[in-house]
């Protein structure tokens, strides 16, 4: 540990101002504190400070994700498997779901974080964690065949364009994950909707006549279609169970209830995230959703818009972004519901729009601001009003 | 008991080092110091020269704003030194105490007899009107505004703070006598808080003549600002004055016995104090006249008052005026292999729950001064209001000080708030913000441009 600490204090000017590689200083600064804690002391204020920190919070995160990317990993081969009708074991699954799923997270963080290193470096600030938490992210809210040059175009899109023209972490209107999704949307509208793109391999074979295991072709009746695309109470009572499981095409990560409730469970608990904004999210969608089914609009009850599509992944995991979601808790509330009710609402009265979880998420990242300036005027009002005992 | 108030958010801080409730020693002071820094905004005017001789209460500095505001010497003895700081900034006049006091005579006065203006210039002769404070902005209080009410926090919640039931045990009388006079300043009367924990077991709800009101609640509930915001919010234009029980005795003692006596029980405290327990001294008294309670040979950090919001002295320099609590705590300057990365870090607290330490409350720490991360943007925009307990949304202000907003400052709570009130948002802060920073600053802006 000494020895380690003694290289890092010997390369150290290397890197400082006036350094040989003083250029990489951002870069050199966030490997350091990502390896130590840094020895700062506080100059003025409290003398002591709490041992959390922001790559801490944002390391709770990623481990609330990492069973939806597991799970993704696994459903990427496994639906592969069925698509071609493949007899797979589990290895031969798991190997198929690295081969896609790693190289989206290669471009993610790659893109991202060169983004971000070189940023802090123009702006001489350290390294923000918040990538981190975005890089986890995009791979599991892409269809898991997007092209990596696309990804790298969106990526790079929504952290200079969402983010870094904002100020960095903290300072951006929108969650850049969800930019990210929302470039490729409406700019390659091919590459994320329809029946074909929700498996891997399965567009290439189609188009190229190509298969990952060559001489397979797709079983017969193949339909890669998302439980969204014929939201149908006789298609869909079947494959509820599976819909819960995650057995099921989609993206990456979004697919499997259990694994994302497993993540909400370490979120809520470590309170990185507010259940506020959950809770809100998922009363709204049931709302609409009933709304819905009462009104004829769909003959699904509600509970179904819950486990479909990217409603429970965006719930826990975008909607929650302490940066870009409401920040008074009564605004929370507001925020909450209005994501979960309008998401619903594309859902069922948009026939251009299959999953409304990106737009509602989006939408209400842009009001965000406004419900918390009428919770605030609100306080301020009820503050004036009250009684004077002196 | 009269109403209870309950505030449900709050923090102790879980360090080590409370004093024991002994008195280890009688300080006979070497040099003592008076330091103008410890009243925000003063530009002080010099009323002595080096080598001046002065006694217990012989003013010392005077507020070049309003010259009738004197500084006086607690102790008697020979004027040392004047200690300066950039472009002359007055930092300290140091005394060289005698080995027996001799105090200025006041002449003991009776309370019921004065009126308002003779307990003002009684105070202001003796050189303890400063410790009257002004809100909004903690500034000393004007002598030509009437406040509109008075307000004493009868109990401290800061980490590791001297336990005024001890520490002013045998001052019943002289805290009862100020607040007689105090209540002739104001038509609000002087609103009395006490601990709901430690209302039986406290004499000072025995004293007469003010309105009690009860807290229960985790600190900051015994800071006098978030009582005052749940008694009686501070709203434009208006001023209350605070004052602590360590200056109402000091008062007090004016009156009955003639004497501008500082005399204290100083709390010598935190997780490198040797033995942590109780001394007698001064406001002023020297870091080396408490030697014996630390390792000089160890990188350590000494706080006039608690960690929160004490001042960094040295290990040179003098206690505050106000404070009645020496800190003394490890320097942090340490580098943690993959610290915040650890699974469970066991010698550290955090108030969130993305460590372990909830798991032992009743757990202390040795806690140092590292910063434990880096300075970032707010990200995390809940954790601080979770240890505020006022109806105040902390990130608006703080980013409306930022933008030096006066409107915005003034809409969301500046004049509620002081620094102390928000130093638990800057210990759990995440993102390492300079929380106590931005409001000295917001304050300074609004000092400038109202005042």
């Amino acid at each position: 540990m000494n020895g380690l600490r003694n290289f890092v204090d010997k390369i150290k000017p290397t890197f400082e101002k006036g350094g040989k590689l003083g250029f990489l200083h951002s870069t050199f600064d966030a490997f350091e504190t990502f390896l130590f804690v840094p020895n700062t002391v506080t100059r003025k204020g409290a003398h002591v400070r709490d041992c959390v920190d922001l790559k801490r919070v944002m390391i709770m995160v990623v481990l609330a994700l990492v069973p939806a990317m597991l799970f993704g990993i696994w459903n990427t081969g496994y639906q592969h498997s069925l698509a071609f009708g493949l007899e797979w074991g589990f290895w031969d699954i798991v190997l198929y779901g690295l081969v896609k799923v790693l190289p989206l997270y290669v471009v993610s963080y790659l893109v991202g974080l060169g983004i971000e290193f070189v940023s802090a470096q123009i702006q001489g600030h350290e390294v923000n964690e918040g990538y981190l938490v975005s890089g986890m992210l995009i791979p599991l809210i892409v269809p898991v065949d997007v092209p990596l040059w696309m990804l790298a175009i969106a990526v790079a899109f929504a952290v200079i364009i969402g983010k870094e023209v904002f100020g960095g972490t903290g300072m951006n209107i929108w969650n850049p994950a969800l930019l990210t999704r929302a470039f490729l949307f409406f700019s390659y509208p091919s590459k994320m909707s329809g029946e074909t793109v929700w498996t891997g391999g399965v567009d290439r074979f189609i188009n190229e006549g190509v298969a990952y295991q060559a001489g397979n072709g797709l079983v017969d009746g193949f339909s890669g279609a998302t439980p969204l695309a014929d939201p149908t109470f006789a298609n869909l009572q079947p494959k509820l169970w599976d819909m819960i499981v995650g057995t099921i095409p989609g993206s990456v990560g979004e697919t499997s209830v259990i694994a994302i409730l497993l993540g909400a469970i370490l979120l809520i608990w470590t309170g990185v995230a507010s259940w506020k904004i959950m809770v809100s999210s998922v009363l709204g969608g049931l709302a609409i959703g009933y709304l819905g089914y009462a009104v004829g609009a769909t003959d699904l009850p509600g509970y179904y818009q819950l486990v479909m599509g990217g409603f429970l992944f965006g719930t826990v995991f975008m909607a929650t972004d302490p940066v870009t979601s409401a920040q008074t808790e009564c605004g929370k509330w507001i925020y909450g519901f209005l994501v979960g009710a309008l998401a619903v609402t594309v859902r069922l009265w948009n026939p251009g729009y299959p999953e409304g979880m990106m737009l509602a998420i989006l939408l209400m990242n842009t009001f965000a601001p406004l419900i918390d300036h009428y919770v605030i005027e609100g306080s301020i009002k009820r503050r004036a009003k009250k009684v004077k005992i002196a | 008991m009269s109403n209870n108030i309950y505030l449900k958010k709050g923090l102790d801080l879980p360090i080590n080092g409370v004093a024991a409730q002994n008195t280890k020693k009688v300080i006979v002071p070497d040099v003592v110091a008076i330091k103008p820094t410890d009243f925000r905004g003063l530009v002080p005017k010099l009323l002595v020269r080096e080598g001046d001789k002065v006694l217990a209460g012989t003013p010392v500095l005077a507020d070049k704003m309003s010259q009738n505001i004197l500084f006086a010497s607690p102790v008697s003895g020979t004027v040392a030194e004047v200690v300066r700081g950039e472009k002359r900034k007055l930092l300290e006049v140091r005394i060289k105490a005698d080995a027996e006091q001799e105090y200025v005579d006041f002449g003991t006065k009776k309370v019921a007899d004065m009126s308002a203006e003779q307990i003002k210039e009684a105070l202001l002769a003796a050189g303890l009107w400063p410790a009257l404070t002004q809100r909004p902005y903690g500034i000393i209080a004007n002598p030509e505004v009437k406040p509109k009410a008075i307000f004493v926090s009868a109990f401290n919640t800061a980490p590791l703070a001297a336990n005024p039931e001890y520490a002013l045990r045998d001052e019943f009388e002289h805290i009862q006598t100020a607040v007689n006079a105090l209540g002739k300043l104001t038509d609000g009367g002087v609103h009395f808080s006490l601990n709901s924990a430690t209302y039986s077991g406290t004499p000072f709800h025995k004293i007469e003549n003010v309105i009690p009101h009860v807290f229960t609640g985790k600190h900051p509930a015994g800071n006098v600002g978030v009582q005052i915001h749940h008694i009686s919010p501070i709203r434009k234009g208006e001023t209350v004055w605070t004052v602590s029980l360590l200056m109402l005795a000091a008062i007090g003692k004016l009156f009955n016995t003639g004497k501008y006596d500082l005399r204290r029980k100083i709390a010598v405290t935190g997780p490198k104090a040797i033995n942590p327990a109780y001394v007698e001294g001064y406001p002023g008294i020297a870091v080396k006249d408490v030697a014996e309670f630390f390792n000089a040979a160890e990188d350590l950090r000494f706080v006039s008052g608690d960690v929160l919001t004490g001042t960094n002295i040295g290990k040179d320099g003098y206690l505050g005026f106000f404070d009645n609590q020496i800190t003394i705590l490890e320097e942090g300057n340490k580098y943690e292999l993959l610290g915040w990365a650890k699974p469970v870090r066991c010698s550290q607290f955090s108030a969130s729950r993305t460590y372990f330490s909830w798991l032992t409350p009743k757990k202390k720490y040795d806690m140092d001064t590292n910063l434990h991360g880096g300075p970032r943007a707010f990200v995390v925009n809940d954790v601080y209001g979770k240890v505020l307990p006022m109806d105040i949304y902390p990130v608006y202000l703080l980013k409306a000080c930022l933008a030096n907003d006066i409107d915005k400052m003034e809409k969301f709570g500046i004049y509620e708030v002081l620094e102390e009130d928000l130093a638990l948002c800057e210990y759990v802060d995440p993102s390492k913000i300079y929380i106590q920073q931005i409001i000295t600053d917001g304050i300074a802006l609004m000092l400038k441009e109202m005042c």
